[in-house]
């Protein structure tokens, strides 16, 4: 088995890169389902947010500015090749090291507290970044990287179904969590859904579902339509874009499922705003 | 069409502001979001004075982030108002006339709208680009150790947003869904 040597210094630049560009430049899947919306709004109102999204990620891009003041918290899933040997440091010190010169550099807000209930005082450098870290067989390193505002991530929710709940029971779930958030998580959303694993696992699909492209479908053909389905019956409801009203509620729907226990069925719902920020690379 | 309207507010003014209306505004506004509200939610319970006047104003929830050479301000759009709900009513009952935000607002800050006469204005939810555009100058007021959560001067030019919830209480904004 051969070993390759990545040295710390490429990882930081390509993390920060990730962090700058995902801010700057929308994903050319979000910006075609915005401007698909845009020509079928039926609301007058809602059109117009869609318009004023469309010309703000225009902006952003040319000006390279963030799309959202809320530049999120870093949240990497990083497949790791096990021949990978990192010199010059090491991999979780560079990975931070790239979030805190894209935040500190590219003029990202901080948004990071040091202590949630008692201190809560601003890091100053957004990090620390959460990192997933899998090892896998080769010589690359995967990173897939998403920044989570949390207008969104507050309306998100986990609950812990049982398996007589069934295919109604995880549909209604996923519908009562997106009712329930309405206006306030800056609509049109991508809803990312995990199904399975543990409590923790089925919040962690959820995240990594909201970093998948939102013209992707879920390889099974039956929570493909499942995707589908819940799309439709979301842009039912009337919220549309920033909650005003209209047809566009949600961009995507993105489920992703693991194996679970014969007494369980978890249910994870991950809310995520219009501007669904995440970019992958490999090293 | 768009109604351009100046600040500060006059009741005049209110009156004629209908939930729905599109608005650009001119003039002069303070910021604060969650920790700068309730610094000064302290303060009133506290019977203590407030480090910035508020009678009168329009306050916008808002932390912006940092500017680029060159630019007034960075990008600066409405965060989540509901978190500032706890606080609203008594902000709202010492003279604050506006709030502009993005999302819902609960019962006991509409009831404090219609009693002091105040409007809530919707501004799009992640549009920050588009509307720093608007934002000329900025000033720092008060709590300056928050950093983009201080209470700043904004001073904007037909910067955009929607009455959500107009003085009478009633309100644009989907809040529940079949």
């Amino acid at each position: 088995m051969e070993i390759r040597t990545v040295h710390a210094a490429e990882i930081t630049e390509t993390v920060k890169k990730l962090y700058m560009d995902m801010n700057y430049f929308i994903g050319e899947d979000i910006l075609c389902a915005l401007q698909s919306a845009q020509q079928t709004e039926s609301s007058p109102i809602g059109k117009s947010v869609l318009s004023q999204l469309i010309e703000n990620n225009r902006i952003a891009a040319e000006e390279e500015i963030p799309i959202c003041q809320d530049t999120g918290m870093a949240v990497l899933f990083i497949e790791y090749g096990q021949q990978v040997v990192i010199d010059g440091g090491s991999f979780e010190d560079a990975v931070q090291e790239g979030v805190r010169r894209a935040y500190t550099e590219g003029y990202l807000r901080k948004s990071v507290v040091t202590d949630p209930v008692f201190d809560r005082i601003n890091t100053k450098d957004n990090t620390p970044a959460i990192l997933y870290t899998t090892i896998v067989p080769g010589d690359q390193i995967r990173i897939t990287a998403g920044c989570k505002g949390f207008g969104s991530e507050n309306m998100s929710s986990v609950k812990m179904l049982t398996p007589s709940a069934g295919i109604d029971g995880v549909k209604a779930f996923i519908l009562d969590t997106v009712r329930y958030a309405g206006p306030n998580p800056c609509p049109p959303i991508v809803v990312g859904v995990g199904i399975g694993g543990t409590f923790e696992k089925a919040a962690m699909l959820a995240k990594k579902a909201t970093l998948r492209p939102i013209n992707t479908k879920n390889e099974d053909p039956r929570y493909a339509a499942l995707e589908d389905e819940l799309l439709s019956a979301i842009n039912r409801m009337g919220f549309g874009p920033a909650g005003l009203g209209g047809d566009c509620t949600a961009l995507g729907v993105n489920i992703e499922t693991f194996p679970t226990h014969i007494a369980g069925m978890p249910v994870a719902v991950n809310i995520c705003c219009h501007a669904a920020r995440h970019q992958s690379a490999v090293i | 069409m768009k109604k351009k309207i100046h600040l500060p507010l006059t009741d005049e003014v209110i009156r004629t502001l209908k939930a729905g209306d599109s608005v650009l505004i001119t003039g002069s506004m303070l910021t604060g979001r969650d920790a700068a509200h309730k610094r000064l939610y302290e303060l009133i319970e506290a019977g203590k004075p407030l480090p910035v006047n508020i009678d009168g104003e329009v306050i916008y929830y808002v932390g912006p982030a940092p500017a680029k050479p060159g630019h007034a301000v960075g990008p600066a759009g409405p965060t989540s108002s509901y978190r500032m709900d706890k606080y609203a009513p008594a902000l709202l009952d010492r003279g604050l006339k506006g709030m502009i935000g993005k999302g819902k607002r609960n019962k006991e800050v509409v009831d404090a709208m219609i009693r002091n006469g105040c409007v809530y204005f919707a501004a799009i939810g992640g549009a920050a680009a588009l509307i720093s555009r608007s934002i000329k100058k900025i000033e720092t007021l008060a709590y300056d150790d928050l950093g983009t959560e201080a209470i700043y001067r904004f001073y904007v030019e037909d910067f955009p947003a929607i009455v959500a919830i107009d003085a009478d209480g009633n309100s644009i904004l989907v809040e529940s869904a079949p």
